[in-house]
């Protein structure tokens, strides 16, 4: 499939500002911090790429220029920036599928641990690093959002550049399939939380909300007891 | 904590020069204009006007990474009462004082630059301890509110809270101990502010008790009802809470549903004289909220299990539901 010199050829022609290939390119560009690198076996596997073609545009010349191998056939500035465009998209949901595999999920994990996608903003998570998350698999619809594993919730990205990736990109199932699949990175949940106070008392409909709050976790720790007890049986 | 264009400082470091109006001095630095000292004596006759533009407070209020804070008034500053306690928590207290309410005291000895840094900071610190007792009155809490309506502090990171505008607020009320955090008034957490310049303001010049003082003032403030929490799922199926990293927190953004109706269908339910659909009915909600367990249950442990469950059943809907979806 993918001829040596070609790729030698394709890239020296496109290669500039940070690597030598388009997907080195794009995981360092500006605004895509959140992305990994898919591996070139990954996108170059047809079955990975099933229904694919349906979603994107320009297919066959997005796919070129992902993998390097875009000829040098003459091409209107317009077109250029639409195969860009479809380019993008098409990493996008490639991207998605590829990190709830094995070997994007241990790339996902690297990024996690350095703290790629942010803390959470939450002030009693302490900074617990977050990851992203889509609301739908369907693109276009919802932009990334963060997750927290430590108070199992969603934000909002800081910044203007990372609000504006799809979340699609990411899909629904991501961070929950890296916890599932790692369970000791799942940081110890903290019963800490933040208590309303007027010079220094409580507030009544607080605290009566805290308690309930409270006899719920009791209920689902008592369950879960239960529950694995039950599984010993 | 004051920078070298602190209109104070400028002025102060006039002061045995040229004995100018310090005031004006903020002004100018603030307009920006490039004054020599000759052109600041021919400015004087205007001075009180354009002091009557910028006032420290005003400048200070408007400094970026400030836009938390409102204008106090002079007339509550000017009230010894309002001040009690701190002269004692505060150095240079009456010189700080007088750096907030651009009084101009001509009898000092010409100051040293690390006194004048000390003052700033001190009227920094004392203004910030004014502003959390100002923000707690009736005015303050308006002024507070155009500010939230505005949504000048931001909104709510959280994805359920739908952008809720956010207020400032403290963790002590001692100074130097915390930066300023974010309470939602709708999930009735505390954030940290996104940008890091907030990150440089004391929590203590917003206070632990103004949030809770503001929204019980204004309770039409508070957003309406939530959208329901973040469930976790895995190619659309909710973790089961049995797996070992399923959800645990669930239960710190749960709301017990506010529904009169379902007391009042339990209480009709109770009463029923029809017993036999009210073992139905609950029999039927047992299965869809304990699968695995009412499965090997016999019938009567079963129905006397779905009693309980039944009485549980509004509050814990959510947690069950996703349970059983796994």
């Amino acid at each position: 499939m993918s001829d040596k010199d070609m790729d030698e050829l394709s890239s020296s022609d496109s290669g500039s500002e940070c690597g030598k290939y388009w997907v080195e390119w794009f995981t360092c560009s500006e605004g895509n911090e959140y992305f990994c690198d898919v591996d070139e076996e990954y996108i170059l596997d047809r079955f990975n790429l099933t229904n694919l073609q349906t979603e994107v545009h320009y297919y066959r010349d997005a796919m070129d220029l992902i993998t390097d191998q875009m000829n040098e056939r003459p091409m209107s500035n317009e077109a250029r920036e639409q195969v860009e465009l479809s380019a993008k998209h098409l990493y996008g949901l490639i991207h998605a599928r590829y990190i709830i595999t094995m070997r994007g999920l241990a790339k996902m994990v690297d990024k996690y641990k350095r703290g790629d996608f942010g803390k959470c903003p939450r002030v009693f998570c302490n900074n617990n690093p977050l990851l992203p998350v889509g609301l739908t698999d369907v693109p276009n619809q919802k932009m990334v959002k963060l997750y927290c594993s430590r108070c199992e919730d969603i934000y909002n990205p800081k910044s203007r550049r990372h609000s504006m990736i799809d979340g699609a990109y990411f899909g629904t199932s991501f961070p929950h399939m890296l916890f599932q699949t790692y369970p000791s990175l799942k940081p110890a949940q903290t019963e800490q939380r933040y208590v309303p106070r007027i010079f220094g008392f409580k507030l009544h409909a607080a605290a009566e909300l805290h308690r309930w709050q409270d006899e719920q976790r009791e209920l689902q720790k008592r369950r879960l007891g239960i529950a694995s007890n039950g599984g010993n049986n | 904590m004051a920078g070298p264009d602190h209109p104070a400082a400028a002025a102060a470091a006039h002061h045995a020069v040229d004995h100018a109006d310090h005031a004006l001095h903020s002004a100018d630095a603030h307009s920006g204009l490039e004054h020599s000292d000759e052109s600041d004596f021919d400015d004087e006759p205007y001075a009180s006007d354009e002091s009557a533009s910028l006032t420290w407070i005003s400048w200070f209020c408007s400094l970026k990474g400030h836009e938390y804070f409102c204008e106090v008034p002079d007339a509550f500053i000017e009230d010894e009462f309002n001040l009690t306690g701190l002269s004692q928590s505060v150095n240079y207290y009456v010189e700080a004082l007088d750096t907030i309410l651009d009084i101009e005291d001509d009898s000092n000895e010409p100051q040293f630059p690390e006194e004048i840094e000390a003052i700033d900071s001190s009227a920094e610190i004392l203004y910030g301890l004014i502003h959390a007792r100002y923000i707690l009155t009736r005015q303050g809490l308006d002024q507070m509110a155009d500010k939230y309506e505005n949504a000048e502090f931001g909104t709510c990171p959280r994805v359920c809270c739908a952008g809720s505008p956010v207020v400032p607020c403290g963790r002590v009320d001692l100074p130097e101990r915390d930066s300023v955090k974010l309470f939602c008034p709708s999930c009735s957490d505390i954030y940290a502010p996104p940008s890091s310049r907030y990150q440089k303001i004391d929590g203590a010049y917003f206070g632990t008790t103004f949030p809770h003082m503001f929204f019980q003032t204004f309770p039409a403030l508070v957003p309406d009802e939530p959208i329901s929490p973040y469930t976790p799922r895995i190619y659309g199926f909710a973790i089961s809470e049995r797996s070992r990293a399923g959800p645990r927190m669930q239960w710190l953004r749960m709301l017990p549903d506010p529904l009169p109706e379902h007391d009042d269908d339990d209480a009709a339910g109770a009463h029923s004289s029809d017993d036999q659909s009210f073992v139905e009915a609950d029999d039927g909600a047992a299965d869809e909220l304990l699968p695995t367990a009412t499965a090997t249950a016999t019938a009567d442990d079963a129905l006397t299990e779905s009693m309980d469950v039944g009485t549980d059943r509004r509050r814990d809907y959510s947690s069950s539901a996703a349970a059983a979806a796994a």
